[in-house]
């Protein structure tokens, strides 16, 4: 395609890349140039959070990023959370708590709240909310959401102890 | 041969279906990407109201990467109209909206051209060479300016109101006249809608070599959006696969049939490609469904002790540009639920549907009845206050009781046949609300202004009716490995309906839950399916799954008795397993690998609609000097009749009500005197967020169940919206009482509530000036 | 909502930046954290030549605070501003304020130099600029210049920041101890864009305010000092009649238009309101709210 360039990057740990035009968008770019579609595109002008990713250890907007600006990150989609088919502690706490509907504001609320408890494990419901207010979801009203994330705390302070 | 047992109806059961949204492994119709695919981007209208003159694609069509542009040109003498499914008012069918603008614009948004790249982007460079002239005529803005008929928005109907009628019983105008006490007021709900996390979209391929198509990206009523498409692309029905996907939420705006569910099939099989369209969320909020703005003027009379003797209602329903398939329900249903759960002896309600240059309007959850409670319920609080009454007690003096149901309210809605309220205890479930919420502590704080904010507690009752009809279909498949399948035709947007079902048809067969894998939607499930909407899927669907059960079972039985050698009658079955009388065992798989797969069909009928009800209570504090309210508490009481998971019901408890408080302080649809739409991004078109109602509470209650369908079970869904604008209304009016601020027109938004503020404030001050 | 076509160019150094704003400024765009640009870019309201994302660049970051002040190079996100405890120490006020800004995923991207360039009139960073007579230095290929924050933002999103040019740090004044301070500003919801805000400091001799500095955000097309406000309480005790008719100053000293988020009425009493209650906030007292 004229015009394109290529990226290179780290993608849940493994090295990728694609052949993509400057204004392409991180988000499209790992949805269809990388076929990652498990982050989601709610509105594309940096509202919604549905297409949160981490890069380089923090949550972002991937459609507020061109793919271009992001050669050479790493970054962890929501495929990149659970191990193989075995989810990890939050993913199973939202499970537990019923924090899921219709599943498209997801996948943004679990890098973000990832991120979140692995910076501050000890978050309280107003910080989540606070934190979380970035992740729309017309569903769930947020509630088993908050609960959730309260619960899997746990997970993310036994990991830090045991890092120390 | 029975089975049932109750194991999983009325668990928590963790769903099924949040494994792959978990891990990123949903598919949602933008993860679809068939081979050869093109993207198509719709070029629509900026202007509200004109006549198109010319569309002139010539300098976009040489753009590399541009395959085609489609206006009405391309579709043929005769443009394809979108057809009502529901709520046929006499009058609505005149003002079908066709798929594609022919030869006039009425809304900013409506499709004028179809552009068919390799990529959206392309599609979007190339809408920006199209040269559209479109000679501009006086919009139509609100219904004030509709009913003036100055400006047309169809010459050849000679009005811009599409329908009026009334209905009601009892001498309304003798009640009134003799009445201790009356009252009327004006009421307001504004336009705002669902705003699903995912935008729509459709995928459309055409196989010439078998002149099918298959289009994902179908829910909510996917085999009447079938039938709909085969007859505009004069098809036969059996040709058309529309198939349901993951779908990320409809809220009652998501499904319904659109001008791009026939555009997009129609340019694919024109190019013989498989065409993709994903709508962004600019196009979202132009030309997904609008809705809730309807005016009423209200009038209620009572006895001096707050017995309602009448009420007499005008509503005032704001369509939008066209009547798409939800027809007149929005203000229709906005007539009907005026009534409410009281006892009220005499009502007449007029309707009437005015179309203005907006986006059309269609149902979005518990629609006509989250306005309808509104004006009600304020009104009922008005009255209350005047007479000195305590408003609960008003309530509880005028709600209609256990004994007295069924409850016919008559036919208050012209397409339907008189309807009774099925069967509830109202009292009960105000009991239980006022109860969970703390109402006689709280109370003590209710128009107190402390550390500047001034205290309010609201309340509001409500029916709400779930269920509907015809009918709904399961086809249930032993499988070899001895799992069952289950075929629905409900669709799946979000609800957890995989894992319901399962619930379901595990108890109803005594078997595990595992057992069972739910597929769902697609028109190549079932032969014919109804749908979801309405809150009918578990009424509906639930019970067709418990017919289909049962005839699974007696098939089941009559492939055992043959290989036990045994008479059906002797065979019994439990946990999965088939005993003949001689000890003998066989496994559902064993019976699978003998006989072949196993099917049966079910099914369930059902005219009559359930009716659920409940009750809502707010706690609200208002800040008098910029506006900001903020819920303190909020609590919202349903009985569902039977819950089958609770935590599913909660879930949508939760959802609709912080969905509804955004109804009432945030969301707001915003266009300007000329019909031009101002907010159409989420930056300023404001969704509730994690922060801004953290307190909400739900209590289900299972006391009454339905005697309509054998599950018991009375529609889920959108109980938790319909009180909502009521209960916190009255919460945020009882808070500014003392400052004679009445709250009648929503949004309740901080600069609304200020101005109110100020202008009875002025008021106050000229009274005491002129003393 | 995809955006127009362009050229991207990373320049890895401020001087190949400049040099080629220099030869084609007029034809591009400077991205650093892309939160307000890459919308504009999607809804197609700029469609530049050439994107050149200064995102790389060493000699934009860092954070110095010393005796001559605080000084933010362009491209400090948001986040450092939140985890830096020395800086909150040396400017409590603007580590306030930025607490305000939109989202935790915005954060971590969204940078200073970004929010003064897009100079939106409800901006935090540009309202703390603008009340705490900061400045902002800016680079071109031939040199840099110095811009008084009273004198960059002209309009809304619009600054006189020319087409070369970059922005490289804003520098804030030492803040002096024993300083009373309040930031607040009122929103829709947590992390929207106000529609009224305050920033005000003061220091005290003998128990009188002086050096006051009060700026507000939300008000007109671009953050304005409140000289009437300023004029109320200098030389005066700071109590609630002084606070209610600095209050009334505000308000009376603003004629912000309407628009579809709030009236201009509404937002010129609701400044103040929000100056009345920072002024509380800062003198440590207790508003007697009356109705």
């Amino acid at each position: 395609m004229s015009g394109s360039q290529k990226v290179r990057f780290k993608v849940n740990g493994k090295a990728c890349e694609a052949a993509v035009e400057p204004r392409t968008t991180l988000a499209d770019c790992l949805r269809h140039d990388l076929k990652l579609t498990g982050t989601h595109v709610g509105c594309e002008h940096g509202v919604c959070g549905a297409c949160t990713i981490i890069a380089d250890g923090a949550a972002v907007r991937s459609c507020l990023i061109f793919a271009v600006q992001a050669d050479g990150i790493e970054i962890t989609t929501v495929e990149g959370l659970s191990d193989g088919d075995t989810l990890s502690p939050l993913q199973a706490a939202f499970r537990k708590h019923h924090a899921i509907q219709c599943g498209f504001c997801t996948a943004g609320i679990l890098t973000t709240a990832h991120m979140l408890l692995t910076e501050e494990p000890d978050a309280d419901a107003e910080r989540i909310r606070e934190v979380l207010s970035g992740n729309i979801c017309r569903c769930t009203g947020y509630v088993q959401i908050v609960e959730a994330v309260l619960d899997a705390r746990a997970s993310y302070k036994t990991n830090s102890k045991a890092a120390q | 041969m029975s089975a049932a047992r109750n194991v999983y109806i009325g668990q928590e059961v963790e769903r099924t279906e949040d494994f792959r949204f978990l891990t990123g492994r949903g598919t949602f119709v933008d993860d679809y990407e068939p081979a050869g695919l093109l993207h198509a981007t719709i070029l629509r209208s900026t202007i509200p109201h004109g006549r198109v003159i010319s569309i002139d694609a010539s300098e976009a069509l040489k753009m590399p990467g541009v395959h085609a542009v489609i206006t009405a040109s391309d579709i043929g003498a005769t443009i394809p109209r979108i057809p009502i499914r529901l709520a046929p008012i006499a009058g609505l069918e005149k003002y079908l909206q066709p798929v594609i603008a022919v030869e006039k614009v009425r809304y900013v948004g409506e499709p004028l051209a179809v552009i068919v790249a390799d990529t959206r982007a392309i599609g979007e460079d190339a809408a920006a060479e199209i040269d559209v002239t479109i000679e501009p005529l006086a919009p139509v803005s609100d219904w004030r300016a509709s009913e003036a008929d100055t400006s047309l928005l169809f010459e050849e109907n000679g009005s811009n109101i599409a329908t009026r009628y009334t209905v009601g019983f009892g001498d309304t105008d003798a009640i009134f006249a003799g009445a201790d006490y009356t009252r009327r007021e004006f009421f307001r709900s504004h336009r705002h809608t669902a705003v699903p996390m995912e935008t729509r979209g459709v995928v459309a391929e055409w196989d010439a070599a078998e002149g099918r198509l298959i289009v994902n990206g179908a829910t909510k009523v996917t085999f009447f959006n079938r039938r709909a498409l085969a007859a505009m692309l004069q098809m036969s029905e059996k040709a058309i696969d529309l198939m349901e996907l993951d779908v990320g939420g409809g809220f009652g705006v998501r499904g319904e049939f659109y001008p791009e569910d026939f555009l997009i099939p129609f340019v694919s099989r024109k190019l013989e490609r498989p065409v993709k369209w994903i709508e962004d969320r600019l196009e979202h909020m132009q030309a997904a469904n609008h809705s809730r703005e309807i005016d009423c003027e209200l009038e209620i009379a009572c006895r001096r002790d707050g017995t309602i003797l009448a009420l007499r209602g005008k509503i005032y329903g704001d369509m939008g540009a066209y009547t798409r398939t939800n027809s007149g329900v929005v203000p229709a249903k906005a007539g009907q639920f005026l009534h409410g759960p009281y006892r009220i002896p005499a009502i007449r309600i007029e309707v009437a549907a005015y179309m203005t240059s907006k986006t059309p309007v269609g149902t979005y959850r518990a629609p006509g009845r989250f306005e309808s409670n509104f004006f009600r319920e304020r009104l009922i609080d008005m009255a209350a206050r005047d007479l000195g009454i305590d408003p609960v007690a008003m309530r509880r003096r005028n709600l209609i009781t256990a004994p007295e149901m069924p409850y016919s309210i008559g036919q208050l809605v012209p397409y339907e046949t008189e309807t009774a309220y099925d069967s509830g205890d109202y009292a009960a479930g105000l009991d239980k609300c006022l109860d969970a919420f703390g109402w006689a502590e709280k109370i003590k704080l209710q128009g107190r202004k402390i550390d500047g904010l001034y205290h309010g507690l609201g309340v509001a009752c409500f029916v709400e009716s779930g269920g509907a009809g015809p009918r709904e279909n399961v086809r249930m498949m032993l499988e070899h490995s001895g799992r069952i399948t289950v075929a629905v035709g409900s669709s799946v947007l979000g609800q957890g309906l995989e894992t319901v079902f399962a619930q379901i048809a595990a108890d109803a067969m005594g078997l595990p839950f595992s057992t069972f894998r739910i597929i769902h939607g697609s028109t190549t499930i079932v032969d014919e399916g109804f749908g979801t909407y309405h809150s009918r899927a578990v009424v509906m669907g639930g019970s067709a799954i418990l017919d289909g059960a049962k005839n699974l079972l007696a098939q089941i039985a009559t492939a055992a008795s043959l290989q036990l050698e045994c008479r059906t009658e002797d065979v019994t079955f439990q946990d999965g397993v088939a005993r003949g009388p001689g000890g003998r065992t066989l496994t559902l798989a064993d019976i699978a690998a003998a006989a072949g797969p196993l099917s049966a069909n079910g099914t369930f009928a059902n005219t009559k609609r359930t009716y659920s009800y409940g009750a809502h209570a707010a706690h609200v504090t208002v800040d008098p000097r910029t506006g900001r309210v903020e819920v303190l508490d909020y609590v919202a009481v349903e009985d569902v009749g039977r819950a089958i998971n609770p935590a599913l019901v909660h879930g949508q408890t939760f959802g609709a009500v912080v969905q509804g408080l955004g109804g009432v302080f945030l969301d707001h649809i915003i266009y300007d005197a000329d019909a031009q739409l101002l907010n159409a991004s989420l930056a300023d078109y404001l969704l509730p967020t994690a922060s801004d109602f953290p307190k909400i509470r739900g209590v289900t209650m299972e006391l009454h169940r339905s005697p309509s369908n054998p599950l018991g079970a009375k529609g889920a869904g959108e109980g938790g919206m319909v009180a909502v604008a009521a209960t916190a209304g009255n919460a945020v009016a009882a808070a500014l009482a003392n400052l004679k601020v009445e709250p009648c027109e929503l949004p309740l938004s901080p600069p609304q509530l200020w101005r109110l503020i100020q202008q009875a404030s002025e008021r106050s001050s000229v009274g005491r000036s002129t003393t | 909502m995809k955006a127009p076509r362009f050229e991207y160019i990373r320049p890895e150094r401020l001087e190949a930046a400049t040099i080629f704003l220099a030869e084609h400024g007029g034809e591009a765009k400077v991205i650093a954290g892309g939160q307000s640009l890459v919308p504009m870019l999607a809804f197609r309201l700029v469609a530049p030549r050439f994107l050149v994302d200064i995102g790389n660049i060493a000699e934009l970051k860092g954070i110095t605070t010393d005796a001559s002040g605080i000084r933010l190079g362009a491209l400090t996100r948001w986040r450092d501003i939140e985890r830096n405890e020395q800086l909150r120490r040396a400017h409590p006020l603007l580590a306030e304020a930025i607490k305000y800004v939109a989202h935790y995923q915005i954060r971590n991207r969204g940078t200073v130099g970004g929010s003064l360039a897009q100079a939106d009139p409800a901006a935090e960073m540009p309202g703390i600029a603008v009340t705490c007579e900061a400045e902002i230095v800016v680079m071109a290929r031939d040199g840099q210049r110095t811009i008084p924050a009273r004198d960059f933002f002209v309009g809304a999103l619009t600054t006189t920041l020319r087409s070369d040019e970059i922005i490289a740090e804003v520098r804030l004044p030492p803040w002096r101890p024993g300083r009373r301070w309040a930031f607040t500003e009122f929103a829709r919801r947590r992390g929207d864009f106000a529609l009224a805000g305050i920033a005000l400091f003061y220091d005290t001799e003998d128990g009188r305010a002086i050096n006051v500095h009060a700026g507000a955000i939300g008000v007109a097309d671009r953050p304005v000092r409140l000289p009437a406000v300023e004029v109320a309480i200098n030389g005066q005790p700071v109590t609630e009649p002084v606070i209610r008719s600095a209050g009334a100053a505000a308000s009376a000293s603003v004629n912000p238009a309407d628009d579809i988020h709030a009236p201009g009425d509404y937002r010129r009493s609701l400044l103040g309101v929000l100056t009345e209650r920072a002024l509380a906030s800062a003198a440590g007292l207790t508003l007697k709210e009356s109705a």
